[in-house]
């Protein structure tokens, strides 16, 4: 562990470095329009570049606000664990907005030239941009690296979900920071930042509006290879192989995280138009929440008809599913196909759940592969269906032409490839050499207690003793007890299971009063 | 009859009751509770000052039996619970006068 810590430290020496010798080549005088002077005017055309800086920003803060969402999805976990979940989701947002300002961005832009200062760069991956210093110190750039860098972050927050309740947090770390500076932007240039993808010479090249392949494609896809890797939590499956369900603590969250979720969505959407000029944006939102609605409404029949109960979860993943397919076709499809596309989105997230969970045996405890990679990747193969030309030139197979349909298939498995082979590479080596998973006794007692130091919903004030902490003889037994508790509970793990006939189910440990009363 | 009291550890409890459950032993009464005995609590942080927690969470799970289950019962609570570090709970017997059944009114060992 402490051999880790010092390798961290070394990297973030080495990062500064390599950022000094930026700010000294790039000079603190050099700049594009620091203070926008130079880009507004008073006329309209200086206005129309007002409004659509209002609507971007406003939709990066839409965007941030989803983080708040996802977080909220925790109630889907255990309560023991709901801390550590909390905090991979706030380092995201932070850790990796310092990762994406120092280098993601430049990878990702630089030489897609949609701003000031983002000249150079090829078409696999960018190198300008680097802490928006010299011509990218612009107010067009930075406007457009806030939004940008609200999208990073929600990418790397699709995983937590997939690997929580039994995940290191260096281990998280590590992920984190290659995920913001390397896998997203890289795939993200060749979309979005004038890359090969988006230059093929199929229809339109790759079209990916808001994000199913870049964000949640790479982002999903991730998340199996990460809960792949990990393993599923202890008690998930039977030795027969059968899942078990375990339960969440708080479906309050849920309802509450998906409604902010699906109104962050309307500036990831709508506000990836990048300019309120472009009113196509009303026909952005408005299929956005269409496919959200739909989604929801054929879990609701769904769930009702297979089970017999309205199944809220379910229905929250319904919506959720209808969001992430209608992200990449939202702008180049008409509202019917946005209905089509939510139903089927929901119906594959359903079944995308019943592979996982019951085929593949990957633990995915709140849904993120279901719900992302199915569903980023249905989404791009809709706007190679569905798009009817009737904006940015994008036709698919509805208007009769093929080709964009074609594109859009590259363009997906390109991400699959991409992010599943990232993702092999970081979690096996994070495996075997640092190691991924926490012991047997921290995830039974859960990790929030033996990471964060305190449970998520600690006890009340008069359980505590305000004497201070255990001065370092009873540290020494604690850790002592602690050993021996941490090897009583490892060797359960290892027990043999049994099918008990009169519980219905598998029990612990295979019981013979005989044998113990000699 | 007797009543069967036992203090385990929440990490335990799910093992004990498998298995009292396979001995033929479903019924039981379960609670959680706060306590310590000679373990002397953990240490959480608060905003980055340390601080102790004195009580700490166990289960407490109390059966009912007839006299000559008590020693199989206890037995296996024993051997399934038992960790061997401090913390891994206590057991109580005590006597028990007489048992009714509500929806019944059966009484004494039927009842049980």
């Amino acid at each position: 562990m402490k051999c880790f810590f010092n390798k961290i430290i070394i990297l973030i020496g080495v990062m500064i470095a390599v950022a000094g010798l930026f700010v000294l080549a790039a000079g603190a005088v050099h700049a594009g329009d620091p203070n926008g002077s130079q880009t507004y005017s008073d006329s309209i055309a200086g206005l129309k570049l007002s409004v659509n800086f209002t609507w971007t920003l406003l939709g990066a803060f839409l965007v941030f606000s989803m983080q708040a969402g996802f977080a909220f999805l925790g109630g889907f976990l255990r309560q023991k664990n709901m801390l550590s979940y909390m905090a991979h989701c706030f380092i995201d947002s932070t850790f990796g907005a310092m990762v994406f300002y120092f280098f993601g961005f430049a990878l990702m832009f630089g030489g897609s030239k949609l701003a000031p200062g983002l000249d150079e760069g090829n078409a696999w991956f960018g190198s300008d941009g680097y802490m928006l210093l010299g011509g990218s110190y612009d107010v067009q750039t930075i406007m457009f690296w806030l939004f940008q860098m609200v999208f990073a972050t929600k990418t790397v927050s699709i995983i937590a979900g997939a690997v929580a309740e039994r995940l290191k947090f260096g281990a998280y770390l590590i992920y984190s920071f290659l995920m913001c500076g390397l896998i997203y932007p890289i795939y993200g240039h060749w979309v979005w930042g004038g890359g090969w993808l988006s230059t093929l010479p199929f229809g339109a090249g790759v079209k990916d509006f808001a994000g199913c392949a870049c964000v949640h494609t790479v982002g999903g896809v991730m998340a199996f290879v990460g809960a792949w890797v990990l393993g599923p939590r202890k008690g998930k499956y039977n030795p027969d192989g059968t899942p078990n369900p375990i339960p969440g603590h708080n479906l309050a969250y849920v309802v509450i995280g998906t409604l902010i979720l699906a109104f962050g969505w309307f500036g990831f959407n709508a506000g990836s138009t990048l300019a309120a000029t472009d009113l196509r944006m009303s026909v952005v939102a408005a299929n956005t929440f269409i496919a959200a609605a739909a989604g929801a409404t054929i879990m609701l029949f769904l769930t009702w008809g297979m089970t017999g109960y309205i199944d809220v979860p379910y229905i929250c993943n319904g919506a959720l599913a209808g969001l992430v397919a209608i992200t990449a076709p939202c702008a180049y499809v008409a509202p019917w196909a946005s209905v089509v596309i939510g139903i089927l989105a929901a119906l594959i997230m359903r079944g995308a759940v019943w592979l996982v969970e019951v085929k593949m045996k990957v633990d995915d405890p709140l849904g993120a592969v279901a719900v992302h990679a199915a569903n980023g990747m249905w989404g791009m193969l809709a706007v190679g269906l569905f798009a009817d030309g009737t904006y940015g030139g994008v036709s698919g197979l509805i208007t009769g032409s093929g080709w964009q349909l074609l594109a859009q298939f590259i363009g997906t498995i390109v991400a699959l490839a991409w992010a599943f082979a990232w993702g092999c590479g970081v979690f096996f080596v994070i495996k075997y050499h640092i190691g991924l998973r926490v012991s047997d006794l921290v995830e039974f007692e859960g990790v929030d207690k033996h990471i964060h130091g305190t449970p998520c919903y600690p006890v009340e004030g008069s359980l505590v003793s305000l004497s201070g902490g255990l001065v370092a003889e009873e540290r020494e037994q604690e850790r002592e007890q602690m050993s021996l508790l941490e090897k009583s509970i490892s060797s359960d793990a290892t027990r043999e299971k049994i099918y008990s006939e009169k519980l219905g189910r598998w029990v612990y440990a295979l019981v013979k009063p005989e044998k113990k009363k000699r | 009859m007797k009543k069967i009291e036992a203090i385990v550890r929440p990490e335990k409890f799910n093992i004990v009751r498998d298995a009292l459950t396979e001995l033929g032993y479903p019924g039981m009464t379960v609670t959680e509770v706060k306590g310590h005995g000679s373990q002397k609590g953990i240490s959480e942080v608060w905003r980055g000052r340390r601080y102790r927690v004195d009580l700490l969470s166990k289960i407490k799970l109390e059966i009912v039996v007839k006299d000559e289950d008590v020693e199989k019962i206890v037995n296996t609570i024993i051997n399934e619970s038992q960790t061997g570090s401090i913390g891994d709970g206590k057991i109580f017997i005590f006597n028990v006068e007489n048992v009714y059944r509500i929806r019944t009114k059966e009484s004494g060992d039927v009842a049980v």
